[in-house]
């Protein structure tokens, strides 16, 4: 019988410790820095693949924004490598960790500043489209819940195996879409919690 | 060594809705969440640059000119796997309220005062053998809106990383023989009394300070056990 600890929820409060330099304004006076562990920008001098924009807005079952939620994300680069730690190559881009996390501010956004991950494998030897994992954490959850984002403009979201282990009609909620006219490349992903046009969530 | 991570071991966890805690009713799903297996994507790890953890991030009473006010503590333990494995240079976040029972966070509006001295957040790295330690006071309790004179026992927030992107841990830390477990929703929302009082740190005599600190020691579990034959079978 296994003896994990049980989760609880992240709170109303976390940003001073989590997300202080992040987008919620959680201490209007400016008294208390502290650096980062984890931010919304994961750009570094070495990342590799094209430099994007994410952003996006969370909402509750009565379609209100969380103002209260974090989200996490984990990313291959841009040639389709995982930074996970131990035991592989070093690679050129050592210092691209795929990891962020964005605090929403007060009208439910989140956003990051990334590169677009490339295809990674999957299960049966078969490649994934590409696409970023995806935690959310906020007051009201006492768990965190996974979901996946892919983007408008992969081809290969057709023949994702994981994907295609979601019903066609809500497959939609996983895209996120590319925005016109921008000179850099931003990409829009609203999540809805609960109710019309939920976003899907994973039992992993 | 790669380890498997069943989804029966979060049998332990509460559930997306637990009406008790009304914040739940609107910030659950309510479509079935869809099964899929688990691909690289998941089974490689949160990673971070181990720069960002400086030397005394651990110690919450040093963040400030002077100490804060309340009970001074140590909180340590092991994160392990759950075949008790250490789970070794894993970030480990803490926030909490002050010994009033107030958060610097500006939308905490409790009455109680902030403490110039204490902002109540920390961090650090578990070393080779999954070991941690904090040096902090003991939170406060405070109320909140749940329902008529509803108060939080006290508890200190953890944010856990380990080895995937499946062993993300949130969860709080409680204090031993609390008088207001029975009556706080989010406790009792894991619903199984010996899952339950795994949040609940130990009292460590042994390891108080004498004329300084008092001391709890709390050991975090992680998903993630090593397959055995009959798992690999399964597949």
């Amino acid at each position: 019988m296994s003896e994990i600890t049980p989760s609880q929820t992240v709170g109303p409060f976390f940003a001073y410790g989590l997300a202080p330099n992040g987008r919620c304004h959680w201490d209007p006076n400016g008294s208390y820095s502290w650096k980062e562990t984890v931010g919304d920008n994961l750009i570094t001098p070495d990342a590799a693949g094209q430099k994007i924009h994410i952003e996006g807005r969370i909402t509750d079952g009565d379609g209100k924004p969380i103002n209260d939620a974090m989200i996490e994300i984990w990313q291959a680069d841009g040639q389709g490598r995982y930074a996970h730690a131990r035991g592989e190559k070093p690679r050129p881009n050592a210092k691209f960790t795929g990891f962020g996390r964005s605090a929403t501010d007060k009208d439910g956004v989140f956003s990051f500043d990334t590169v677009k991950p490339g295809p990674v494998p999957g299960p049966n030897g078969k490649p994934q489209a590409p696409h970023i994992v995806v935690c959310i954490f906020s007051r009201g959850m006492l768990r965190q819940i996974y979901t996946r984002l892919y983007f408008s403009d992969e081809a290969a979201n057709a023949a994702d195996p994981i994907l295609a282990l979601v019903p066609a009609d809500r497959r939609g909620t996983l895209i996120a879409h590319k925005q016109a006219g921008a000179s850099q490349a931003v990409y829009r992903f609203d999540i809805r919690v609960q109710g019309e046009n939920e976003t899907v969530f994973f039992d992993i | 060594m790669s380890l498997i991570y069943p989804k029966e071991s979060l049998s332990a966890y509460p559930k997306h809705l637990s009406p008790e805690y009304r914040s739940t009713v609107k910030r659950s799903p309510s479509k079935p969440l869809i099964i899929v297996p688990h691909t690289l994507s998941e089974l490689t790890g949160p990673a971070f640059g181990h720069d960002a953890i400086q030397e005394g991030d651990n110690d919450l009473t040093k963040q400030h000119k002077g100490e804060p006010l309340g009970e001074r503590i140590i909180v340590h333990g092991q994160v392990l796997d759950e075949d008790k494995r250490p789970v070794p240079e894993t970030l480990v976040e803490i926030w909490q309220a002050n010994a009033c029972g107030r958060y610097v966070h500006n939308v905490d509006q409790h009455p109680a005062p902030l403490d110039p001295n204490f902002t109540g957040a920390g961090r650090t790295l578990t070393d080779k053998n999954g070991y941690y330690k904090f040096i902090t006071v003991k939170p406060g309790a405070y109320p909140w809106g749940n329902h008529p004179n509803a108060w939080r026992p006290n508890h200190i927030h953890f944010s856990v990383f380990g080895q995937s992107f499946l062993t993300r841990l949130v969860t709080q830390m409680y204090f031993p023989g609390d008088y207001l477990f029975p009556f706080d929703p989010i406790f009792n929302s894991v619903t199984d009394e010996k899952a339950r009082l795994r949040m609940v740190s130990a009292f460590d005599l042994e390891n108080t300070i004498p004329d300084w600190a008092l001391c709890f020691r709390w050991n975090i579990v992680l998903r993630g056990r090593e397959a055995t034959p009959l798992d690999t079978d399964k597949h």
